[in-house]
């Protein structure tokens, strides 16, 4: 009996991802909803530039390359010319809460029916570990040495609130994958994210707070350790906007 | 069919969209081409179509992007402020290989400029606004029955080529009305392309849509076959009206609005004895080279006429070799020379060369 395989929507390439990077699982998480979900044949998958923009080379559905933040918009229009397509994004936060912000926000906006995968390390990782806006206050990185100083930098982006606050948008949350038991609640809030689009309900985003060993200068338990310690103090996890529940909440 | 209609050029270009088969179109509001946003918000809801009015001209051409990848027809519009926005997408389109149709009501510059017809984003258009080794097709409208047809071809173009088409146009004939007739209507074509992203139905591997290369031996390759259709294009497609030339002693060189000024100027020349004829290129890129090549066996003496300090000259002195003076009439900033203006320079290059 098989107890534990690939999943079918992950292509045989090898990632190219540094040891104790925690794509590889998100990436698995996405597969595995995919599988669960049945929906491989009619995926598309918008691919960000960052760490993850071989992504196109790793999910077995069709794939598209963005530019740098405006995988959003491209995700955009792909749903809009093939409505009954599963259309998804993955990205970074350099990608998403940087250059791209203006796309996020207006895709929310707009409920566009699509599910957004953010990938939350607070850095810059293929560039080599620069700031992102997602660095927390002090932080040391390449392009704040002496760490992340507010009064010049200004503070960390938080998505999943900032977000939050938007009229349009169905479904916003941010997990982890630092552990078991986070990882679990992760795969559980990807798969609600497609099953969302699936249903027509529009817009969800998950927030997965991630690590960096490499660009953090940390072995892979340690960098899991600061974001046990660091990360989810300022990017507390959970549920922050669910419009189809509280509509039921109101019915009832 | 040979039904005329009167429109603004910019109508012409969202009705005949939509006539080649057009259901997605993205735009950000800019002045001089908000018609054709205007006309699409009307028009798209009924037919199934999109209209989207974007966050941005960044966020419009990207929609595009995501649109042209699944193999169906789609169009931006803007002016050259806006169209500067979306040259990132544009390269990446060109990157990927994909057909669109981006139409550049173009507007005075540089920087914010003014709202007043120009013809100065001609180097933007014809040799790569964008990063990297590209080309666009470049359609140049005089009319606006051309605007109709043209949008036509370009869509045609785009699907044969696998490139992005850009219809340049200026604010003149975007805003200007004249009796057109319509190009008849075709349905859209939904047929599966071998790289169009549709989903893989589980029926065959994944399609991508790229335009990243980490090997340089790869990119190279992509770039050469990507060159070899250029140089079939500029082969097969370059196209040019022809007017008064058979005995022509000097040659007006003029495109879009230039060029309707320029045929008045030409025939005042004639009325005065002065053999003058005009070449007007209709496609920018490819330039029609061959035919000002021929023409400088005979003639004494080129003038290019341009909404511009003088961009287009470059292309006209390159097609004759340098091999016959090449002079220049030009207006800037949203004006637009008159007819005696040009005729002036008409006089002075056929007094200057000896007749």
């Amino acid at each position: 009996m098989t107890v534990f395989e690939k999943p079918k929507s992950l292509t045989d390439a090898e990632f190219h991802y540094c040891p104790g990077c925690t794509h590889g699982i998100i990436h698995r998480l996405v597969a595995e909803a995919i599988d669960a979900l049945g929906i491989e044949g009619r995926a598309i998958g918008v691919a960000p530039v960052g760490c993850a923009v071989m992504a196109y080379n790793y999910f077995a559905c069709d794939m598209v390359e963005a530019a740098h933040g405006r995988a959003p918009a491209v995700a955009t229009g792909i749903k809009r010319s093939l409505p009954e397509n599963i259309v998804f994004t993955y990205q970074g936060d350099g990608d998403l809460a940087s250059i791209g912000m203006a796309e996020t926000v207006h895709a929310a906006t707009r409920n566009e029916n699509i599910t957004v995968i953010f990938v939350n390390n607070a850095i810059y990782g293929m560039t080599g570990g620069q700031m992102a806006p997602t660095s927390l206050p002090g932080q040391v990185t390449q392009t704040s040495p002496y760490g992340r100083d507010v009064s010049v930098a200004g503070y960390p982006v938080k998505v999943a609130e900032l977000l939050s606050s938007l009229d349009g948008p169905e479904f916003i949350a941010r997990v982890a994958v630092n552990n078991v038991k986070n990882v679990r609640n992760a795969k559980k809030i990807i798969e609600k994210a497609f099953q969302n689009q699936i249903e027509g309900k529009g817009f969800s985003l998950v927030e997965v707070v991630s690590s960096c060993p490499t660009n953090w200068g940390m072995t892979p338990d340690n960098a899991l350790k600061w974001v046990e310690e660091k990360m989810i103090p300022y990017y507390p996890l959970g549920v922050f906007k669910d419009r189809s529940a509280g509509k039921e909440e109101d019915k009832a | 069919m040979g039904n005329k209609v009167l429109m603004k050029g910019n109508e012409a270009i969202a009705e005949s969209a939509i006539r080649a088969g057009c259901r997605h179109y993205f735009g950000y509001p800019i002045t001089p081409q908000t018609e054709v946003a205007a006309y699409m918000a009307k028009r798209m809801p009924k037919i199934g179509g999109t209209f989207l009015q974007a966050e941005s001209e960044i966020a419009a051409i990207n929609m595009v992007y995501g649109v042209a990848a699944t193999g169906r027809r789609v169009m931006t519009s803007s002016s050259s402020p806006g169209i500067s926005l979306k040259q990132e997408g544009i390269s990446y389109i060109a990157g990927s290989d994909l057909p669109c149709l981006i139409v550049n009501v173009q507007r005075g510059g540089p920087g914010l400029g003014g709202i007043q017809p120009s013809q100065s984003d001609y180097f933007q258009a014809t040799k790569g606004g964008g990063h990297g080794d590209y080309r666009l097709i470049v359609l140049a409208p005089s009319s606006v029955q051309e605007m109709a047809d043209m949008t036509a071809l370009a869509f045609d173009l785009a699907d044969k080529y696998l490139m992005p088409v850009m219809l340049l146009a200026d604010g003149t004939i975007g805003q200007m009305m004249e009796p057109v007739e319509l190009p008849e209507a075709r349905e859209p074509q939904f047929t599966e392309k071998d790289w169009a992203v549709t989903g893989t139905k589980m029926r065959r591997a994944h399609h991508i849509v790229n335009s990243l290369y980490l090997v340089p031996e790869e990119l190279e390759k992509k770039n050469f076959e990507r060159f070899e259709r250029y140089a079939r294009i500029e082969r097969e497609e370059a196209r040019f009206e022809s007017f008064m030339m058979e005995d022509a002693e000097y040659c007006v060189v003029a495109f879009g609005i230039a060029a309707r000024v320029s045929k008045n100027a030409v025939t005042a020349a004639r009325r005065e004895g002065l053999k003058v004829g005009m070449i007007r290129p209709v496609t920018l890129w490819p330039f029609p080279s061959a035919a000002l090549a021929e023409a400088a066996k005979t003639v004494k003496g080129f003038l290019s006429v341009e909404l511009s300090m003088g961009q287009m000259i470059e292309d006209v002195k390159l097609a004759v070799s340098c091999s016959r003076p090449v002079s220049l009439c030009r207006r800037a900033g949203g004006m637009i020379p008159s007819p005696d203006e040009v005729l002036t320079k008409i006089r002075e290059m056929a007094g200057g060369y000896e007749r």
